[in-house]
């Protein structure tokens, strides 16, 4: 019981947290919360095969084993997001160092005079 | 076992990393490989459509592993028809990239191309919603590379919106599999319809928060209002063809409601009962609307074509929110039409705008090659509004004859019927101002008059706008295709066998050694 509460309530506060830096809509905070965010699923998704302690996840002749099929979506979870993260600092950063600007939300109508080719 | 029906995954995966490892510094080469890449592709695609064109379900094992534990591919009526349309689209928008010469603004646009396709056609022929999330991740972040291809600062800060948006989508989508997960223990589409009908209708909480977050998340790919937002910047400060192959990318969120939400989560099932028709119709009708009442207020032409694909997409939604088989049906054949027309739109936006300073809805000077420019748009604006001749006119009569007799058939009649008016009026008075008021502004002597378009670049237009006539030409047999396409998803169970029943390794435990 004890370390279902635990699992849970880490999951919520990470994913208040992500939601709430998200919402600050400059790209630094919003990368932040959206790596906040992708802990919290793998966390979550790592508890969707319920979560058993001390036993290995492969059928073997004991009784008890884990569910080896959130391991294997947690890590491909874990890769994806891994590389999402890149990409996204990558473009965010080339997004600030051009326009010296790092608001995500489009810029007013009157700046955007400047026209993309 | 037939193998054809990975190659439209493969295919792409092999040839792009060749692309960027081998030709490198040889565009011509990347062209060659790249055009022969999507010809090959319409080839298979064709003849995998042939094949499930009697109702016949293909299914691919990878490794021979059995579902549910293996990873399945499945290829019935509509993912190949899914597939085909992507192919077609592909090779007349990678003529228009050669033709403009878009390819050669930036690094690895044929790699990323390619790259894109391979996610697109996994997405359509998964049998498997983690695979779907996969897949989805590879057309993505393809597509991102695509997004910002050629830089500028717009575009860069527009390509950050978009990935965030995507990427809080793809985190969505995880929570939502979690949840599917925790309750059902199984990921395979296929199992899933089984097993949810099984769940007691007291304990289905987390099922029924897994199929709104699912919706949340097509919702967000198909671009209905409220999730929205991201498309317009995206999709108008994309270049051209990435643009008009992201005519698809809408189509991708469309066909993942469709698939999910007539086998696992089907209307009559009453966990979720309520959620097509009291949540997405009504989102489907406001998207129509919005949409439309965008491009009569855009102020620029990119954008206009941008907001004509959000009401489009709203037009599909509230055929699919229907979920009889005569509105799959009109949703099916109003899709394939609104992938052409939106995406020769794109194309024709950037023809403009190589004869203009700007995309501005402002008279300016006649542009060289504005004739021919005038003559496609005004062939795609009929498409895209709905008007007789073209296709768009048949689907939408297609979707109010579906709705006759339904209970929303008064709102759909109206919302229609109106935003249709509207958009007409919006695509005219662009169309008046582009081309009709440039004859009243004279050209300034001293300026440096622009390049006409390449001819291959028109040849890419006219081919979706010929495709779009043959669509119109041919609307009884392409749509009689499309009715028994939506029968064979209101009957899913040759499907579920079929997936769940053939033999592969694990499906006979006694008979393994672990």
């Amino acid at each position: 019981m004890g370390l279902e509460l635990l699992v849970a309530s880490a999951i919520g506060i990470l994913t208040a947290a992500g939601m709430y830096l998200v919402l600050r809509l400059r790209t630094f905070p919003v990368i932040m919360g959206m790596s906040l965010l992708t802990y919290a699923v793998n966390v979550f998704l790592f508890a969707s095969g319920r979560l058993t302690i001390g036993a290995p996840p492969i059928l073997t002749d004991a009784a008890r084993y884990t569910d080896p099929l959130p391991q294997a979506l947690v890590l491909t979870a874990i890769v994806i997001s891994f590389g999402m993260t890149a990409v996204v600092v990558m473009i965010g950063l080339g997004a600030y160092l051009g326009g010296d600007d790092d608001r995500v939300n489009d810029p007013a109508p009157e700046t955007e005079a400047e026209e993309t080719t | 076992m037939m193998h054809w029906i990975i190659a439209p995954v493969i295919l792409p995966a092999l040839l792009a990393p060749f692309i960027v490892l081998a030709a490198r510094y040889h565009f011509a080469i990347q062209r060659v490989f790249s055009i022969a890449g999507v010809l090959s592709l319409i080839a298979i695609s064709a003849g995998l459509a042939w094949q499930a064109s009697d109702g016949t379900v293909t299914l691919y094992q990878l490794s021979d592993w059995a579902a549910p534990f293996g990873i399945v591919l499945v290829g019935d009526r509509l993912s190949t028809l899914m597939v085909l349309l992507t192919s077609v689209l592909a090779l007349f928008v990678l003529l228009y990239a050669i033709g403009s010469n878009w390819d050669k603004r930036g690094w690895h646009f044929h790699a990323l191309f390619q790259f894109q396709l391979m996610g697109i056609m996994g997405a359509f022929l998964t049998g498997d919603l983690f695979n779907l999330f996969v897949f989805f991740e590879v057309l993505l972040i393809a597509s991102y590379g695509l997004m910002i291809h050629g830089g500028g600062n717009l575009r860069l800060r527009a390509g950050v919106q978009y990935v965030l948006f995507n990427l809080i989508g793809s985190t969505l989508f995880l929570f939502a599999l979690g949840a599917i997960y925790a309750q059902t223990g199984t990921l395979n589409m296929a199992d899933l319809a089984q097993r949810v009908a099984l769940i007691d209708l007291g304990d289905t909480v987390g099922i029924r928060v897994a199929a709104v977050l699912l919706l949340l998340v097509f919702a967000i790919k198909a671009a209905i209002v409220p999730l929205h937002f991201w498309l317009p910047s995206s999709y108008a400060e994309a270049p051209a063809p990435v643009a008009a192959l992201f005519a698809i990318m809408t189509k991708v969120g469309a066909y993942a409601i469709i698939r999910v939400y007539t086998m696992i989560f089907p209307p009559e099932l009453a966990a979720t009962d309520g959620l097509h028709s009291i949540w997405l119709m009504p989102a489907a009708l406001v998207s129509l609307a919005i949409g439309m009442i965008g491009v009569l207020a855009a102020q620029k032409l990119d954008r206009l074509v941008a907001f004509s694909v959000i009401g489009s997409m709203g037009m599909v939604m509230v055929a699919i929110s229907m979920f009889t088989p005569e509105g799959i049906a009109a949703a099916l054949y109003y899709i394939v039409h609104s992938t052409l027309a939106a995406a020769a739109l794109f194309l024709i936006a950037d023809l403009v705008r190589t004869g203009r300073p700007s995309l501005a809805l402002t008279a300016m000077a006649p542009a060289s090659g504005a004739p021919l420019t005038s003559a496609l748009f005004f062939l795609a604006a009929i498409a895209m509004a709905g008007l007789p001749p073209l296709s768009g006119f048949v689907g939408k009569l297609l979707i109010l004859d579906a709705s006759f007799d339904g209970a929303m058939a008064v709102w759909i009649w109206a919302v229609v019927l109106g935003t249709s008016l509207i958009s007409v009026v919006g695509f005219s008075r662009a169309g008046a101002t582009l081309f009709w008021k440039a004859k009243s502004i004279p050209v300034p002597e001293d300026a440096e008059p622009f390049p006409a378009p390449a001819a291959l670049s028109y040849v890419a237009v006219g081919g979706l706008l010929a495709l779009l006539v043959a669509h119109t030409v041919f609307a009884g047999p392409a749509y009689s295709y499309v009715e028994r396409t939506a029968a064979q998803l209101f009957a899913p169970d040759p499907y579920i066998s079929k997936v769940l029943e053939t033999p592969g390794k694990l499906s006979s435990p006694t008979k393994e050694v672990y």
